[in-house]
């Protein structure tokens, strides 16, 4: 559906000078829709885990399960569209320019140096993001999803003899841990969003689809 | 009592409760047919009936008369008791009405006789212990040897005064405690008789018992009642609720609020008496806390014939609820009957006992009884609410209401500190233990009423003693208040020695919760246990991971310290940003 929807977009994938459409629409829905999940979840799953009480834990258990239900169904189809756009390249892991990207950002960006990374549309993501985007996807959300279903199927576990080698306890340690990763790459996430050539300017793009490019000349 | 601000918007449908809940909801279609069914029975029924009545005036008048008037019984019941010559009496004693009743029903006093109701005698088949009313120790009124002229008043027998009672009458089973419907008492102090002509007791006290007329209870004999039943076990330890905590006669009354089963129709509830739960089976009695079922993983099963032959509880809640019974949405994958893995039903189900407002007895110090006025005379202190606190016959109370249980993990097996048992000082002496733990996979957690007291001993011989309290004569405790002669006397009926030296222990007893079952909106919420240690009803309880309390020390230390060193970089690195961005603004 977005494939069709940005093909039919007048400036779909075409470079008007000073701005490219960058994140189409349902990647930007998906965006959106998971953080809010992303953030119900962490919120809720810190009451369960018992570090507040601000919705009780029998509302906190109900919210977190339907989130993750969403959260589920929201990656379902976010799988398929990154197969049939070919999106999923953009998480291929490179080297190239790392060193760079860290320097900027330890360095460099507070001498007003340019940004070492020219996002195209091939290539929306950093070398850095592209990095960081893969750790989530091959460590944060194997451990999340992989604890969390255990966690909410628990009552099937002496159907299929898993409690024989699996204690709740185990599982929940593992959770809770993915739950700090998570949030600490929440933190680091958030904040990198301000560091555009405006502090507003990513977070723009990701509602609007549209980033402003620099201009050649700033070079 | 149904709180009159809510009135009932819900009154449960006509078919049997029970059947309700056997029942899922692809049995839907069953029960619209077998509704069916029953409409046209009664249409055919009352068809029948109307050519009669056209036909004989005279007779339908007189139908319509015997309905009017004895509506349910006359129903229910294929003999009115009140016809049969045999009972029109008078009886001049209990017996002579058992002996009528076993003319036709042959079996029933032979039956029970082969129940603990009758023995007060018990051989723990998984400890081999020697158990039952005649020999357990309670906390309490501590034995029932020596005072069972007292005691047996709740013998389902006639005339069990001491160790010469027969055993093998038959006359002396007590048919009409259980089955009457009204009218009969049997006092404490006659020894399970029941008095057909007025008694003074104690004599030349001036208070007497009132005659019960045995002939019109006969006649209106009838199935076992709550209150039949609750005669005797509301009332153990010497008084209302004492002893259970979720036993009391505010259940013969119970609000939907206090029983939602024992609760009757037109107040909400499901109108159980005892026996519903309780069945029975050649007057075998389904449930004993003596071998509790504290875990029953199965479904739900028929009532009938299988309950007792299927080897299963009929008294527990399983054997109608069956372990799976909360309907939940498919999302939340069977949250809550994931729990019947860990916990008992009652744990969340039973919020809290003595909630009829009748007190339940906490505690039981009986190194302090004995103290009178100058005079010589007894004393009673009493509470604010009434509750007696101190009496110098029994020595200091505590009482308690809504009281919530403690809970531990059981696993059906009890085991009881008898006179065999040899005790120190010095350490608290458990007088029953509730076996079980987290590996067990027979084993629950359950809520219990932990019981303080604090009883007679002997310092030589290093085993509990049982007083002699109740009945009048130169050595009960009650109407002599000397220790030595009482323990003396208590010691001969049990047969165990008494030095002469006494002192008293701190003695626990558990009970376990399981009655006084309250409507699903008034279980424990997720919360009252998923809590930090300091909160949760759990407390601290070992062998389940509980979330919301427990956590792993470490992963939450150095998940914080990750948590707050991204923030701390992310504060540095943007304080660097706006400091940059002032020195140079014309960098970007």
């Amino acid at each position: 559906m977005s494939t069709i929807a940005s093909s039919i977009h007048p400036d779909a994938g075409t470079a008007t000078p000073g701005r490219i459409y960058i994140f189409k629409r349902y990647e930007r829905f998906w965006h959106w829709s998971q953080a809010a999940l992303i953030i119900t979840m962490l919120v809720t799953g810190f009451e369960v885990h018992g570090s507040h009480q601000l919705l009780g834990f029998g509302r906190a258990v109900r919210l977190h399960t339907l989130a993750a239900w969403a959260l589920l169904l929201l990656w379902a189809f976010t799988i398929f569209w990154q197969f049939t756009t070919g999106e999923w390249r953009q998480y291929l892991p490179t080297l190239k320019k790392v060193d760079a990207m860290a320097r900027y950002y330890a360095w460099g960006m507070f001498r007003g140096t340019p940004h070492p990374y020219q996002k195209t549309v091939q290539r929306k993501h950093n070398p850095l993001q592209r990095l960081a985007y893969l750790a989530l996807l091959a460590m944060v959300s194997p451990l999340i999803w992989g604890s969390g279903l255990l966690y909410l199927f628990r009552a099937f576990w002496p159907q299929f003899g898993v409690d024989r080698w699996l204690t709740l306890e185990w599982v929940a340690w593992a959770h809770t841990a993915g739950a700090f990763m998570m949030l600490t790459f929440f933190i680091v996430h958030v904040y990198l969003t301000t560091t555009g050539h405006t502090p507003t300017a990513h977070i723009k793009s990701m509602i609007t689809g549209w980033e402003d490019v620099d201009e050649p000349g700033a070079h | 009592m149904a709180d009159p601000t809510h009135p009932q918007l819900w009154a449960p449908p006509p078919c049997d409760a029970i059947h309700r809940l056997a029942w899922t909801g692809a049995d839907r279609r069953w029960r619209r047919r077998w509704l069916a069914g029953l409409v046209m029975l009664g249409l055919s029924t009352a068809a029948s009936a109307l050519p009669v009545a056209a036909s004989a005036p005279g007779a339908a008048a007189a139908v319509a008369a015997v309905a009017a008037s004895a509506p349910s019984k006359a129903l229910r019941s294929t003999a009115d008791h009140s016809k049969f010559k045999e009972l029109q009496g008078p009886f001049q004693s209990g017996e002579e009405v058992t002996k009528v009743c076993i003319g036709c029903h042959t079996e029933a006093a032979r039956q029970v006789m082969g129940t603990r109701h009758w023995t007060w005698e018990y051989t723990n088949p998984q400890t081999g212990q020697k158990l039952g009313k005649k020999t357990m120790l309670n906390s309490f009124c501590i034995g029932d040897r020596s005072n069972e002229a007292f005691c047996q008043s709740c013998h389902v027998g006639y005339g069990w005064k001491d160790a010469s009672f027969d055993f093998k009458a038959e006359s002396k089973v007590d048919c009409l405690v259980c089955h009457h419907t009204g009218g009969y008492k049997k006092p404490a102090g006659l020894a399970g008789e029941v008095p057909t002509v007025r008694t003074e007791y104690p004599p030349g006290s001036g208070k007497f018992f009132e005659p019960v007329d045995l002939a019109r209870v006969a006649q209106a004999i009838g199935k076992t009642s709550t209150a039949t039943c609750g005669s005797c076990h509301y009332y153990g330890g010497g008084g209302d609720g004492v002893k259970h905590g979720d036993l009391d006669s505010s259940l013969n009354r119970a609000s939907r609020e206090l029983d939602v089963h024992m609760a009757s129709k037109a107040q909400g509830g499901a109108g159980f008496s005892c026996a519903t739960c309780h069945q029975s089976d050649g007057h075998k009695i389904a449930g004993s806390r003596i071998t509790m079922t504290a875990s029953d993983p199965h479904g739900p099963m028929l009532r009938g014939d299988s309950v007792h032959n299927s080897g299963r509880n009929a008294a527990s809640c399983q054997s109608c609820h069956g372990d799976k019974p909360h309907k939940q949405g498919l999302l939340q994958v069977e949250l809550l009957n994931n729990h019947t893995n860990k916990l008992a039903c009652q744990s969340c189900h039973v919020p809290a006992f003595a909630r009829g407002g009748v007190a339940t007895k906490m505690a039981w110090d009986w190194s302090t009884a004995g103290r009178l006025t100058p005079e010589g005379k007894p004393i009673q202190k009493k509470d604010a609410h009434g509750h007696v606190i101190y009496d110098s016959r029994k020595g200091d109370f505590k009482l308690g209401e809504n009281v919530v249980p403690e809970y531990l993990w059981f696993n059906g097996r009890v085991t009881y500190t008898t006179q065999e048992d040899k005790i120190r000082g010095g350490s608290v002496v458990k007088i029953n233990t509730f076996h079980g733990s987290p590996d067990d996979p027979a084993a629950r957690i359950w809520p219990v009423k932990r019981f303080q007291g604090k009883q007679p001993y002997d310092l030589v011989h290093g085993h509990l003693l049982v007083p002699h309290t109740a009945t009048p004569d130169d050595s009960a405790f009650w109407f002599n208040f000397d220790w030595p002669k009482a323990l003396q006397a208590g010691a001969e009926a049990t047969g165990k020695a008494y030095s002469g030296r006494h002192d008293f222990i701190a003695t626990e007893m558990l009970w376990p919760i399981t009655h006084m079952v309250a409507p699903k909106e008034q279980a424990l919420r997720c919360s009252q246990c998923h809590t930090g240690a300091a909160q949760s009803r759990l407390g601290s309880l070992a062998g389940v991971y509980l979330p919301a309390r427990d956590a792993h020390p470490w992963i939450d230390r150095i998940g914080w310290l990750a948590v707050l060193a991204a923030l701390a970089g992310v504060a540095v690195h943007a304080l660097a940003r706006i400091v940059t961005a002032r020195r140079s603004p014309a960098a970007h």
